[in-house]
């Protein structure tokens, strides 16, 4: 009586161990994929809109008043070379990201002025252009899209709105700038009795 | 050979018997006096706890709360009663590295909570200036910074308040039951039932508590008239008081008003049961730590580097 217990004990523990292999080799699995899907792959290019209909974005990208489309000025051509800029000298003169070796058309692309493109020569409207900034800032785009970087608003458990990276961060010169604090608390022996 | 019954000095003996009709209608008219003096009704004197309220009850308490608020402030208030709901465990992260220290949360929280300006100013949020030779060490901390640009060189900035613990030393002290921990982990307060003995302030390791030495003083402009019972309704003098992640907007599925605020987004929110959450993935992929680890409160409030 007893040796038969023990057989059905030793039969459930195999398959116990048995279930255990499989939900390892099902766990490896997942997570092949999912550092495949981190990698440069299409799926990882989606803007994250498309993987969940919960996240709206925020306002466009903060382009000065009645600049945009570029292409109201800018017919495509023009030269290519680094000069000191009569036009956009504004923005010339706060670029500080990756100075001096970034160009203007390291971003932007020449011909089609109302995108920017990506080392592929892949064209991208300015909404997608955290896609751009992903190219070198990869870490900090992998958080952006799991919620760790960045500001979101809305509900926790339902629609949000996030922010482009340039909704913070000037593309131009993305330090972000020193604030004015708001006033300190009290200290108690100023508290008036 | 059995011993008399000892009794209490205080309860003679015809107060078992019932009472005649004069006792009677003199205990209520010292009631009244008593609730008169204590500028409540006797209903509010003689009320029982929050959570042994009858659905009808809770309805009337919360009417009178309403009708007296409105009446306070000349503005049409809504108390809520959202409970916590289940599979939920709330979390808070705060990532030290984008913190600029400029307290725009502290304000917002003033505003969201109806918090007293003026005297009292009750901030539930303190923002401590650290020096970053020392670390995070709270003896080189001051929430008094001010009068230049932040983050300064050579600073970093880190925000406390409430850190709802698992284990909460200021809801083990209480001697009136008046702050207990709900099913979603956040700590709360019931106005009505505080004493104002202020156990809870000097059990609290963090000092997240707040006390209202005077008449809180709410403008009526500016009073938030979307309210919670256990969070941001109108407080009388003498309660205690504390954070309670904006208990009513998160009990309605929104962020609390801190994290909306941050200019950094510095502040993340989330259900630590759910895998997916913001928090979850911080806790996941970021080194968090807790605050005064070593004292065993189990805080549901993180920080880490993003």
């Amino acid at each position: 009586m007893s040796s038969l217990a023990h057989t059905a004990r030793l039969a459930a523990r195999t398959l116990e161990i048995a279930a255990a292999i499989a939900a390892l080799a099902v766990g490896a699995a997942r997570a092949d994929g999912d550092s495949r899907s981190h990698g440069d792959t299409p799926a990882a290019r989606k803007p994250p809109a498309e993987p969940s209909a919960e996240l709206v974005q925020a306002t466009p990208p903060p382009f000065s008043e009645g600049i945009f489309p570029c292409s109201q000025c800018h017919d495509g051509t023009g030269d290519p070379n680094p000069r000191e800029l009569a036009f956009h000298d504004e923005i010339q003169a706060r670029l500080t990201h990756g100075s001096p070796r970034h160009w203007c058309y390291h971003c932007h692309d020449l011909v089609d002025r109302d995108k920017v493109h990506v080392s592929s020569g892949e064209l991208l409207p300015f909404t997608q252009s955290y896609l751009l900034c992903a190219q070198c800032h990869y870490d900090k785009y992998r958080d952006w899209q799991l919620g760790i970087h960045g500001k979101r608003v809305g509900m926790w458990d339902g629609a949000k709105t996030y922010h482009l990276c340039v909704n913070c961060h000037d593309p131009h010169a993305p330090r972000i700038e020193r604030m004015e604090p708001m006033p300190p608390p009290t200290r108690p022996k100023e508290t008036r009795r | 050979m059995s011993a008399p019954r000892r009794r209490l000095p205080v309860l003679d003996a015809a107060a078992d018997v019932g009472c005649t009709r004069r006792e009677f209608l003199r205990g209520t008219a010292a009631l009244a006096a008593t609730a008169a003096v204590a500028g409540c009704s006797p209903e509010e004197l003689l009320g029982k706890h929050f959570q042994e309220l009858s659905p009808d009850q809770l309805a009337r308490r919360i009417r009178r709360i309403e009708r007296d608020a409105s009446r306070r402030y000349g503005r049409t208030v809504a108390v809520s009663t959202a409970p916590a709901r289940p599979g939920v465990v709330f979390g808070y992260g705060l990532d030290l590295s984008r913190c600029a220290g400029c307290r725009r949360c502290v304000y917002a929280c003033v505003e969201e909570n109806n918090a007293s300006r003026g005297n009292p100013a009750v901030q539930w949020i303190k923002v401590l200036e650290l020096d970053k030779a020392h670390g995070v060490d709270l003896a080189h901390a001051t929430p008094y910074y001010g009068g230049e640009p932040v983050p300064r060189p050579g600073h970093f900035y880190m925000p406390a308040a409430c850190q709802q613990c698992r284990k909460p030393a200021c809801v083990k002290v209480c001697p009136a039951g008046a702050t207990w921990k709900e099913p979603d982990g956040i700590v709360v307060v019931d106005y009505d039932w505080c004493i104002g003995c202020r156990c809870c302030m000097a059990a609290c390791p963090y000092g997240a508590r707040r006390f209202n030495w005077a008449q809180p003083e709410v403008p009526p402009e500016a009073l938030n008239p979307t309210m919670h019972y256990l969070g941001n309704r109108p407080r009388r003098k003498s309660t205690v008081e504390k954070c309670t992640f904006c208990i009513q907007r998160v009990r309605d599925g929104r962020y609390p008003a801190c994290v909306e605020v941050c200019p950094r987004g510095a502040r993340k929110f989330g259900n630590l049961l759910d895998p997916g959450s913001e928090i979850r993935q911080i806790m996941d992929r970021k080194r968090v730590f807790i605050l005064k680890a070593e004292l065993g409160t189990a805080p549901q409030f993180y920080y880490f580097y993003g």
